[in-house]
């Protein structure tokens, strides 16, 4: 068997200079009663080391699944995981459990929204801390406990000498979270995946976190994948961005690049729809129609053409393939992408033949339709001239 | 007592909710009390909005229930137009309530499950009137209509069948049966993903301008709240920081902790400046135990000792910009100085 992170695996790597992370069409279809459901639908893309790729989408949209699924999180019986993960040169995508227990902690670990579900609330904090230290590396009682210590003290954790102490209840959420980022960081992983590592906290605690977070990277040079649904938490911290859509990444560029030339319908409904600072109050939002696809019977061609004001015939027919932008790295999957001619052409057409109007219309709950669809307002009409507009002005 | 000034506090005759000198503790084991809403005071007029910022704790929903006396408050005085809450008892309060509707965070838990969408929109209608159902459906069927969700097709379905977004729909609709004269919205659209939320904002924003709702709207989203907000009030620990309309807020933030928010917002702007100063660093004190004179002293970079022992009053620094600090971060008002010494 070989184990990932050997010394000959690693003079290997050294030599062919291959990303950290190279991900290539992976797909997780997990079975369910209903049918298969798509969580993760091919995806690829490689991580350099030291970089950090930001994951942003709605709800639903995958990023959970695909960053457990990378990590090989997703094993059970009706999970199908195919396509390939190389990491530091090693496939992972048929690796079991036991197999990956090595690697979890030491080579990639992973820090979790909600604090209270990764600690165990029964147990206090530097025990949870030295177990993990001394179950991996194997270091002795008393030393562990001084490292546990140090490692509270890294994640700013005042008094760290009493707080080891405490149990997890005994702290406030952001102290929590850092002692899960403590915990993460404890071995010395070169992969860090943050599931929404923020999104529970107050907007100064995560502030903070993500301060320490950056600062932990850099000083240990790790590799970082930090999934959100928060564009503004990505547009600081990140060297790359993928968007994700049902399952599918929509749109990928380094971080500049996305929100300076955004190409994708999606990325920019999801930009457009988030209330800014900068903005005067009472600005009116561009509500993206609808909500997202069912995940087990997708709609035919662009998943996103039910949403998309742009939509035409042929993004319902045929699915659009990720291609390459003109900056180098940034990639879509889009037949009428953003800023195109093709693009306000398809816009005028649908605004001419009403069917912006019927778009916004269309999930709205009628007499003669099942539930299951979505209902949407009567005012994103006036959303996606807003649109229009906001195009024709730029 | 100590409580935080009321000079951002407009003629009587102009504001439809007045709030006064507002205390509401919670005593707790051991003796001890949680200070959750110390002397804040504000008012709302007819047709505002006015959001309600501040961090996890600080007071944001026991504010707002305190409106609707849930729990009556420990002091102060709550004032719906002429009528003084605090002074109703049980039977007039619950009256009165019909004035007052509340939206809460979480809509599907909020709803009812076992209940149809037509009788729950029509609950208030069912209790204070009209008695006769084919005019309430009428008022129902409305009302539905007006929050984008298709009368006939809801009436007889139940929560569960619907999504997030559209069951905060269904109780915005049930909230507005009544013709409240002020609702109180806590956290509305913080449970919603980013587009069910902009168009919540949306509907509520048109509803406004229909109906001229007059809404109390909470949130920690400090971006959402400028955008739906006439006038914003923000609390720290039990205590009201700092009141402004809401453009000349998010502009000049004058006291230190609106500052330290606005810094800490996540910008979807990759060009724009990240604060990585410490002055964040700080942990937010217990509620049992309040610092003396400000609350925020002990995270404060410009607090000194006057800070420890006075607590600030609430003084004009600028049109309708109030705050609450001895060392504000925008010069005040030298008129309202001289009137506060005497
Ligand atoms: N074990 C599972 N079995 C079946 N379906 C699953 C399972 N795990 C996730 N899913 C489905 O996969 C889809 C993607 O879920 P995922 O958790 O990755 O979304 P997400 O983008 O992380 O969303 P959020 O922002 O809400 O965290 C969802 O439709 C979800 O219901
Ligand atoms: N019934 C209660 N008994 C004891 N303490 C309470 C009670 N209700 C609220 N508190 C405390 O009062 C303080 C203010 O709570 P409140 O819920 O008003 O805060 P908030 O600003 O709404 O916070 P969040 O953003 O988390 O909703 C907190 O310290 C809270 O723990
Ligand atoms: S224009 Fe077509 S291909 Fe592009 S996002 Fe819209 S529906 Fe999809
Ligand atoms: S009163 Fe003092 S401690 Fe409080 S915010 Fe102002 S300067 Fe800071
Ligand atoms: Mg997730
Ligand atoms: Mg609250």
């Amino acid at each position: 068997m070989t184990v990932v992170g050997s010394d000959t695996e690693r003079l290997t790597r050294a030599d062919n200079a291959e990303p950290l992370l190279v991900v290539k069409d992976l797909k997780t279809h997990f079975k369910i009663d209903a049918g298969i459901v798509k969580a993760v639908d091919g995806v690829s893309f490689e991580l350099e080391r030291g970089k950090t790729l930001g994951i942003v989408g709605e709800s639903g949209s995958g990023k959970t699944v695909l960053s457990r699924s990378v990590m090989r999180l997703n094993i059970a019986s009706n999970v199908i995981n195919t396509g390939s993960i190389r990491y530091d040169g090693v496939e992972l995508i048929d690796k079991s459990s036991k197999q990956m227990q090595k690697l979890w902690g030491v080579e990639m670990a992973m820090v979790f929204q909600d604090p209270m579900t990764s600690l165990n609330p029964v147990v206090r904090v530097g025990r949870q801390l030295t177990e993990h230290l001394r179950y991996h590396l194997g270091v002795g009682k008393a030393e562990s406990r001084a490292n546990a210590i140090e490692l509270l003290r890294s994640v700013k954790i005042p008094e760290p000498e009493s707080r080891i102490d405490n149990y997890p209840h005994e702290m406030s959420g952001g102290m929590r979270q850092r002692v899960c980022i403590a915990i993460a960081l404890a071995c010395g992983p070169k992969m860090l995946f943050a599931d929404e590592p923020t999104t529970a906290l107050d907007v100064t605690v995560q502030h903070q976190i993500l301060n320490l977070l950056a600062t932990q990277q850099q000083d240990r040079f790790m590799t970082m994948i930090m999934v959100t649904h928060d564009l503004g938490v990505v547009a600081g911290r990140t060297d790359e961005i993928a968007v994700m859509y049902a399952g599918k990444v929509v749109e990928k560029a380094p971080t500049p690049s996305l929100f300076a030339d955004m190409r994708h319908p999606y990325t920019q409904a999801l930009l457009w729809s988030i209330p800014k600072v900068s903005q005067p109050k009472h600005t009116r939002l561009s509500a993206i129609a609808g909500r997202p696809p069912d995940l087990i019977n997708p709609p035919s061609g662009c998943s996103f053409s039910p949403r998309c004001p742009y939509a035409q015939d042929k993004c319902r027919e045929e699915e659009p393939p990720l291609v390459a932008a003109s900056t180098p790295g940034h990639e879509f999957a889009c037949w009428y992408p953003v800023g195109s001619p093709e693009n306000q052409e398809a816009y005028d057409r649908n605004l001419a033949a009403g069917v912006a109007v019927t778009l916004a219309a269309e999930g709205r709950i009628t007499a003669t339709e099942e539930l299951t669809s979505d209902i949407i307002a009567a005012d994103l009409i006036n959303d996606v001239i807003d649109i229009s507009n906001d195009e024709v002005g730029n | 007592m100590a409580g935080s000034g009321k000079a951002h506090l407009r003629p009587e005759g102009e504001t439809v909710l007045r709030v006064e000198d507002l205390n509401v503790e919670f005593p707790v084991g051991h003796n001890r009390t949680v200070y959750a809403v110390s002397g804040i005071s504000f008012d709302i007029a007819a047709g505002e909005t006015l959001g309600l910022v501040g961090e996890s704790g600080c007071g944001k929903s026991t504010t707002g229930r305190a409106i609707l006396q849930l729990p009556r408050p420990t002091s102060g005085s709550v004032k719906l137009k002429q009528t003084d809450l605090m002074a109703l008892d049980g039977e007039a309060m619950r009256a009165t309530r019909t004035d007052l509707q509340m939206i809460f965070q979480d809509p599907i838990s909020s709803l009812n499950p076992r209940r149809m969408i037509g009788e729950i929109v029509a609950e208030p209608l069912a209790v204070w009137g009209p008695f006769d159902e084919d005019e309430q459906w009428k008022i129902v069927a409305n009302m539905l209509d007006a929050v984008g969700i298709d009368p006939g097709v809801a009436r007889y379905k139940r929560p569960h069948e619907f999504s997030g977004g559209q069951c905060q729909r269904i109780s915005i609709a049930r909230a507005l049966v009544m013709e409240p004269e002020l609702i109180i919205c806590d956290e509305p659209v913080s449970a919603l993903d980013v587009s069910v939320q902009a168009q919540i904002l949306n509907m509520l924003e048109d509803l406004k301008a229909q109906y001229g709702l007059t809404l109390v709207f909470i949130a920690h989203d400090l971006a959402v709240v400028k955008n739906i907000s006439d006038r914003v009030a923000v609390m720290y620990l039990g205590k009201m920081c700092e009141v402004s309309e809401s453009d000349e807020l998010y502009a000049n933030p004058a006291h230190p902790y609106t500052s330290l928010l606005l810094g800490s917002i996540p910008v979807p702007d990759p060009t724009a400046d990240l604060d990585d100063t410490v002055m964040a660093e700080g942990e937010l004190p217990s509620p049992l135990a309040p610092p003396s004179g400000c609350r925020f002293r002990t995270r404060c970079p410009l607090a000194d000792e006057i800070c420890e022992r006075v607590e600030p009053q609430m003084r004009r620094v600028n049109d309708d910009h109030y705050v609450a600090c001895h060392h504000p971060l925008v010069d005040a008002d030298p008129a309202t100085e001289v009137s506060l010494t005497n």
